[in-house]
C-alpha cells in the first residue's frame, strides 16, 4: 500500500518552494467514513498533503540522501471544506533554506484560489538531530522505490519530458 | 541599528510563543526552555530558525545550544562536567550564568541553563559582534 496524499507536482522551485494538486473524489473511501452524510477531505489528511509536498521539497535540497522526518506540526489552521469534485492545491515555501539540521516551511492550501488552511510544518533531517537515533545507513523516507517514482512523474524536471525508467 | 535590550526581549518573546505555544506570561527571564516551557529536541532548531528570521542573523550550529559537548570523557566523569569540561562549556557559552551550575556541575541539568534570559544575552552578544 502506498500513502500518498498529492496527485501530481505543478511547480517546483528546488530548494525554495513547491506546488502539488490533489483531487478529491467519491471514489476514496475515507471520504463515506469520516463525517457520514457530509463527504469532505480529512484535515488531517491535507496536513499529509502539505507534509508529502514540503517533505519532497526540504528532501530534494539534499538530492534526497537525508532522512527527512516531520518533527512538528507548528500551527495548522483550517477555514473550509473540501468536497469531491475539487482540487486541493498545497503551497509549500521554505523558510529561510534548507539547513544541515532541517528546514521550516509555510503552507497555503487553496482551492479555487479560496483559502483552505494555513499550516506550519518542521522537518527534521534524522541524522543530523539532536538525539540521533540508530537507524543504520538505509534512507528508509525517501528509499529506491520512491526516488524512481519521483523521476517517473518528472519531479526533478517539471515541464521537460519524463526519463525513461531505468531497467 | 542597535536595538535595545527590551526589543530583544520582546522579539525573543514572541518566538518562544511561536515555537513553543506558550503564553506571554509564561515566558518570564529565568523560565527554563526545556523543564518550564516544555521544549523538546525538535523546538530548539524551531527557536533559532525563528531567532535568525526576527533579527536577521546566522546561528551556526550549537552555537546557543551546544549540542555535542557531552559525549567526550575529558568533559564529563560520573555524570558530572570535569573541571576541563567546566572550562570548555564556559567558553561556549558567554552567554550562560553558571555560576549555580558550577556549585555541582550534574549533566543532566545542563538544559536548565537554557533559559529565556540565556537568549536575549546570547543575541545581545550576538548583534554587537556583527555590529562592530
Amino acid at each position: 500500500m502506498r500513502w500518498i496524499w498529492i496527485d501530481r507536482f505543478t511547480e517546483f522551485e528546488p530548494g525554495r518552494r513547491a506546488v502539488a494538486v490533489k483531487a478529491v473524489t467519491m471514489a476514496e473511501e475515507h471520504l463515506h467514513d469520516h463525517v457520514p452524510g457530509f463527504p469532505v477531505h480529512p484535515p488531517t489528511l491535507m496536513i499529509e498533503g502539505m507534509a508529502q509536498t514540503a517533505g519532497v521539497l526540504v528532501g530534494d535540497a539534499f538530492d534526497f540522501t537525508e532522512k527527512v522526518v516531520l518533527a512538528k506540526v507548528t500551527r495548522a489552521t483550517f477555514e473550509a471544506h473540501v468536497r469531491p469534485g475539487e482540487l486541493i492545491r498545497f503551497e509549500a515555501e521554505v523558510q529561510g533554506e534548507v539547513r544541515r539540521e532541517g528546514a521550516a516551511v509555510t503552507g497555503h492550501i487553496t482551492r479555487n484560489g479560496e483559502a483552505v488552511a494555513e499550516i506550519e510544518l518542521m522537518f527534521a533531517h534524522l541524522d543530523q538531530s539532536r538525539e540521533p537515533v540508530e537507524l543504520g545507513n538505509e534512507n528508509f523516507v525517501f528509499n529506491e522505490d520512491f526516488v524512481r517514482m519521483l523521476r517517473m512523474r518528472s519531479l526533478r524536471d517539471l515541464g521537460k519530458p519524463a526519463p525513461t525508467p531505468e531497467a | 541599528m542597535a536595538l535595545s535590550r527590551d526589543e530583544i526581549k520582546d522579539k525573543v518573546r514572541e518566538a518562544l510563543v511561536d515555537a513553543l505555544g506558550v503564553d506571554e506570561d509564561e515566558v518570564t527571564p529565568e523560565a527554563r526552555i526545556g523543564a518550564d516551557l516544555g521544549a523538546e529536541s525538535i523546538d530548539y532548531l524551531d527557536i533559532v530558525f525563528r531567532l535568525e528570521k526576527a533579527f536577521n542573523i546566522k546561528i551556526p550550529r550549537g552555537d546557543l545550544f551546544p549540542d555535542n559537548i557531552l559525549q567526550s570523557e575529558e568533559f564529563v566523569q560520573d555524570g558530572k562536567m570535569t573541571a576541563k569540561g567546566l572550562e570548555e562549556l564556559k567558553g561556549r557559552l558567554p552567554h550562560a550564568d553558571l555560576s549555580e551550575f558550577e556549585k555541582d556541575p550534574k549533566v543532566d541539568d545542563i538544559a536548565d541553563l537554557f533559559t529565556v534570559d540565556m537568549i536575549v544575552r546570547y543575541i545581545d552578544l550576538k548583534l554587537n559582534e556583527e555590529g562592530g
